[in-house]
């Protein structure tokens, strides 16, 4: 195993290294040397470059989702996409209705938006999903009334990795002419997004998980039929006055570059991580008590997320600290809460408590996945010889049945 | 999260994990709840002296509650039960340096010593 770099990185749904090709590319727009002007400056040499830089990646982030470029609005990430979309759309659309309809598996960026708009005084339905992580849609048919202006439901989840139907929902909302939004941070580079043929009106885009740089992402603002947006952020102007900002060459450079190269592999580099997930998987799953969270089928491919019963997850990470990987239990964030996804998905607490997130990605080796394989199965191994839980239910006590001295 | 070395030592080198088998003189303290993502059983063995002669433990938990009820095990063995009574989290969580968002695994590490104590008691009124 000598030649395994550890620890091993499997947690590309936090982030993904820049690929290189990128960083290159990236690295010609920041000092004197190459185009470091502002992509605003109209009467100069060093400007013309810079907005064709920025005009070049545009078009690249438009072809993976086969937008029209023009439709592409740069922001600083997905959270500032998700916000200026939410935001932008109920403060322009409040005269027509107060409701909004999300999900409780959402994102932070979209649920605590949304939170936002409800002090504003709009009123927000989170729909539940069933317990494979999906929502059902005649759930969201059903919340739908006449005062909705906006669904907002993500491509992606980012603990589960499960692929909702957008297509079907976008059918739903134009059929209801409702604003459709949709947070695809995680989607993109892992499943095919045509813009042409799904009926999207805004969606949030960011470079740092598709291998491109972090603190920069883009809005899909819809055209035909036009979208309008109220502003989040004021100033010059930029990005026809819906996102105003000077724009950060580099990093837009980045992102086009991250997206090109994502259309083009993504194919054959989704092929690879879905052998090396199935792999993962195929070496843990005859393990007593283990259980997949989220539906298997409708899921991208990097994307394993388990729980491992009577294991605790920060100890388990712990003991896995050759391993970069997240826990759905966010003890490690400073609060006690089980996560809120699998909470969402009907987990009970032990379940919730011991999931282990694994995302694979271009980097990932064979090998790194046997080694973790091995470390995984060892770790539960001790982790479930120290549990008490452990032992109540190989003596066949229905933990349900304990009264917990909870405090 | 950085653990401290003693968090990392015990939770490597757990001490006395185990199951004391059942009877008159043992006292066994099960408290916390899964819900908390803590579940802590602590044992001891009290002798003819009164004497704490043995201390077992099993935890379901983070880091920092198997450190604790690892060091628990390891302070209560040789003392009598009133002295036992007296081991106080802040004691705990000072030994193992734990972070302000950890101090609940040493209050649960003292309520588990209380528990079995408790429970040796009950049995041997």
């Amino acid at each position: 195993m000598s030649h395994i770099k550890l620890p091993i990185y499997l947690d590309y749904s936090a982030t993904t290294p820049i690929d290189k090709r990128v960083a290159d590319k990236m690295a010609h727009y920041l000092t004197l040397e190459g185009d470091f002007g502002n992509p605003a400056s109209r009467s100069h040499k060093f400007g013309w470059s810079a907005e064709e830089a920025v005009e070049e990646a545009r078009k690249n982030v438009a072809d993976l989702v086969n937008a029209d470029p023009r439709e592409i609005v740069w922001t600083s990430g997905a959270t500032e996409a998700d916000n200026l979309a939410i935001k932008g759309a109920a403060h322009f659309y409040r005269k027509k209705g107060n409701h909004i309809i999300t999900v409780k598996t959402e994102h932070k960026a979209v649920l605590d938006t949304c939170r936002q708009l409800e002090r504003e005084g709009f009123e927000v339905t989170y729909l539940d999903p069933e317990e494979n992580g999906l929502i059902d849609l005649d759930k969201l048919k059903a919340a739908i009334t006449e005062q909705t202006i906006l669904i907002s439901v993500m491509h992606v989840n980012n603990e589960i990795g499960v692929i909702q139907d957008i297509e079907a929902i976008g059918e739903i909302a134009r059929e209801n002419r409702v604003i459709f939004h949709v947070d695809a941070a995680q989607s993109t580079g892992k499943v095919d997004i045509d813009l042409q043929r799904m009926k999207v009106d805004l969606m949030s885009f960011c470079a740092h998980k598709t291998y491109g740089p972090k603190g920069i992402g883009a809005l899909y603002v819809r055209r035909k039929p036009r979208v309008r947006l109220e502003a989040q952020m004021h100033g010059g102007g930029h990005e026809r006055g819906m996102r105003s900002g000077t724009l950060p060459t580099h990093q837009i450079v980045g992102m086009g570059e991250a997206f090109r190269i994502a259309k083009e592999e993504m194919a054959t580099e989704n092929e690879r991580i879905r052998m090396l997930r199935d792999r993962l998987y195929d070496g843990l799953k005859d393990m007593e008590e283990v259980y997949v969270n989220g539906d298997m089928e409708h899921r991208i491919a990097g994307n394993l997320n388990i729980s491992f019963n009577f294991v605790e997850g920060e100890s388990l990470i712990m003991a896995l600290r050759d391993l970069a990987v997240s826990s759905g239990s966010a003890c490690t964030s400073a609060s006690l809460e089980p996560s809120y996804v699998l909470r969402a998905l009907g987990r009970n607490d032990e379940l919730a408590h011991s999931s282990i997130r694994f995302t694979i990605g271009r980097f990932t080796t064979a090998e790194e996945i046997d080694y973790t394989i091995e470390l995984v199965r060892a770790a539960v191994e001790k982790l479930r010889d120290l549990s008490p839980l452990w032992d109540m239910y190989k003596d066949g006590i229905d933990l349900n049945s304990v009264e917990w001295v909870a405090h | 999260m950085a653990y401290s070395e003693k968090v990392l030592d015990h939770y490597e080198n757990p001490r006395n994990v185990g199951v004391i088998e059942d009877d008159q003189s043992v006292g066994t303290g099960m408290v916390g709840a899964p819900a908390c993502g803590d579940v802590m059983k602590l044992q001891i063995k009290v002798g003819k002296d009164g004497i704490i002669e043995d201390a077992k433990f099993k935890t379901y938990g983070c880091g920092s509650a198997i450190a604790s009820s690892s060091l628990v095990t390891e302070w209560v063995k040789g003392k009598s039960l009133d002295e036992a009574s007296k081991i106080k989290n802040t004691q705990i969580a000072e030994e193992l340096a734990l972070p302000p968002v950890k101090i609940h695994c040493s209050v649960l590490a003292e309520d588990a010593i209380s528990a079995a104590i408790e429970n040796y008691r009950q049995k041997n009124r």
